[in-house]
């Protein structure tokens, strides 16, 4: 998970998004090195699934720019920031409901595989990665909320994706599913896809993250590895309010 | 499942020989306005953009093959190819102005609708067209002017549109453009993440569906071999293309055929029954009642629910 040479894959610079009377986010800055896994935690409202709507064009920003492999992102729409590499999941996960599991993946199969039978392939072997296998044929309305959230995580790894954005796919679950998911991500990520996480798990988040971004109120207070980032008196201000910050040490 | 359906061909090709001319009228309809609802489909069914102002698309191309038959002599055979781009280029500036932006559900309903009327409208007060007095088609029976003395040339013609409209269907449906559509119906911000262009996906099965549409147009035109913009351009023509795959079940290759064999038949008979009396409205009532009871028990339609039957009866 080292940061490996040449131009970073992502480079976020003084980004911004303004909602009515609202900064949703100001001023962001950050980078990521290819390979790398960086979480991305702040309090509820903090700003993170903008930051996600900016980075996969589905918002674009007041300011700043985004520039992901070299390339900038501005105007692009969602279709082609996934057709670069870069494709998000959705908090809520929105799968197709009326279609089975197979036919949900192969939509994002059928983004670098235009041959439907080819696209069946990628994603039969995808929804075997991610333990699907055996709801291939299940229509995805059926499925539990774990299992949605794999399915959520499926259809986007079947875009072969360079770098994978993932809100909150833990949400929900509970310790054993979560246990299981920590793999499945790790597991993808050793395959050579970069990793963005939004995560309210701070277990989860501290294992799999080698960097993490703290923002709060739409601001980046710290950064930093995760022992680092944990113990910051910023961080526990932004989440328990200033008062905590200089209670005696137990 | 495929030698029943080669087995209802095989009775349908060979059907004009035994009925009379009545029967064979009554199977022009339904082959007419399953091959309507095929091409509505396409952009309604599988994309699920409910365009309610078809009718139009029907209208450019019956004028514009009309036109240019009586006043150029352009063959009908060319000038339904020359509806069909016409009321493509249409369905592109419809599609246009409501996928770009992103008009959804009821203004998108809308947004169709009101092309239609504005068609209708402009129809109706254009003299050169013939305007309120509708414009008339002199029956001459010569087959390159797209008449036929005998009333069955006209079942084969219409049974040909129907079947070619399913085939385009039944291609699209297999390849990734069907599949793009079907998704972008069931969610579309999830295709876009998934690198679905959405808006040109949109914006091909509209331009498919509505030059299938305007080529529709010229069997209209040359089969009642006059126009009245009120009813070409009618919203209840729009109405009527519509129901039939709703009823047989949008976005699926069959289901405008079925909802076709339903409903033509049943507008006809309640046509003949009610037609006397001052009960001539009476089908519309039928096709409510019908309606109402497809939304609560067969909500995908019949075909998807025949299909369960099939599958069942398959497995026993």
């Amino acid at each position: 998970m080292s940061a490996g040479g040449g131009p970073p894959l992502l480079e976020v610079r003084g980004i911004g998004k303004r909602f009515g009377g609202l900064q949703a986010v100001r001023d962001l800055s950050f980078e990521m090195a290819r390979g790398e896994v960086l979480g991305l935690i702040g309090p509820n409202g903090a700003g993170k699934t903008t930051v996600f709507n900016l980075l996969s064009g589905f918002l674009a920003p007041d300011g700043g720019e985004v520039r992901f492999d070299g390339r900038s992102l501005a105007g692009l729409k969602p279709h082609a920031v996934c057709q670069l590499g870069l494709v998000r999941t959705f908090q809520i996960v929105r799968p197709f409901p009326h279609l089975s599991v197979l036919d949900n993946v192969r939509v994002g199969a059928l983004a670098r595989r235009p041959q439907m039978a080819e696209a069946r392939e990628r994603a039969r072997a995808v929804i075997e990665q991610v333990g699907l296998g055996a709801k291939a044929g299940q229509p995805a309305a059926g499925l539990t909320l774990a299992e949605r959230k794999r399915l959520e995580l499926a259809r986007a790894l079947a875009t072969e994706p360079t770098l994978l954005l993932l809100d909150e796919v833990m949400a929900g679950l509970n310790p054993t599913e979560i246990e299981a998911i920590v793999g499945l991500v790790r597991s993808i990520n050793a395959s050579g896809i970069s990793i963005l996480l939004i995560e309210h798990n701070m277990r989860a988040v501290m294992t799999l993250s080698g960097r993490i971004v703290v923002l709060s109120f739409g601001e980046k207070i710290v950064e930093g590895p995760p022992a680092a980032v944990a113990n910051h008196p910023r961080v526990i201000e932004a989440y328990l309010g200033e008062e905590y910050v200089h209670a005696p040490a137990r | 499942m495929r030698w029943l359906l080669l087995a209802a061909l095989a009775v349908l090709l060979a059907l004009p020989a035994w009925i009379n001319s009545y029967a064979v009228t009554v199977f022009i309809f339904i082959f007419f306005y399953a091959f309507l609802g095929q091409a509505w489909n396409l952009v309604g069914g599988y994309a699920g953009q409910l365009s309610a102002g078809h009718a139009a698309f029907v209208g450019i191309g019956a004028y514009a093959s009309a036109l240019l038959s009586v006043q150029a002599g352009l063959t009908p055979w060319v000038g339904m190819l020359v509806g069909g781009v016409l009321a493509a280029a249409l369905g592109t500036v419809v599609g246009y102005l409501g996928f770009r932006f992103g008009l959804r559900g009821f203004y998108f309903v809308l947004l169709t609708v009101a092309f239609a009327e504005v068609c209708r409208i402009v129809a109706l007060n254009t003299d050169a067209v013939g305007g309120a007095l509708g414009f008339y088609i002199t029956f001459t029976g010569n087959p390159r002017q797209f008449q036929f003395q005998d009333n069955r040339a006209y079942y084969y013609v219409a049974l040909g549109l129907m079947l070619a409209a399913t085939g385009i269907v039944a291609a699209i449906e297999r390849r990734r453009f069907g599949a793009y559509l079907i998704a972008i119906r069931e969610d579309e911000q999830a295709c876009e993440a998934l690198g679905v262009n959405t808006f040109r996906y949109k914006m091909l099965a509209m331009v498919v569906s509505s030059f299938l549409t305007g080529v529709g147009g010229t069997f209209y035109a040359f089969y009642l071999f006059s126009l009245q913009p009120n009813s070409v351009f009618g919203i209840p023509l729009s109405v009527e293309i519509i129901i039939r795959p709703i009823v047989g079940g949008a976005g699926t290759v069959l289901g405008p055929i079925l909802g076709s064999f339903i409903l033509s038949p049943l507008a006809e008979a309640s046509r003949v029954y009610f037609g006397q009396g001052g009960w001539s409205g009476a089908h519309l009532i039928a096709y409510g009642l019908l309606l109402i009871a497809v939304v609560l028990f067969l909500p995908q339609g019949a075909y998807p629910a025949l299909r369960r039957l099939w599958v069942k009866a398959a497995a026993r």
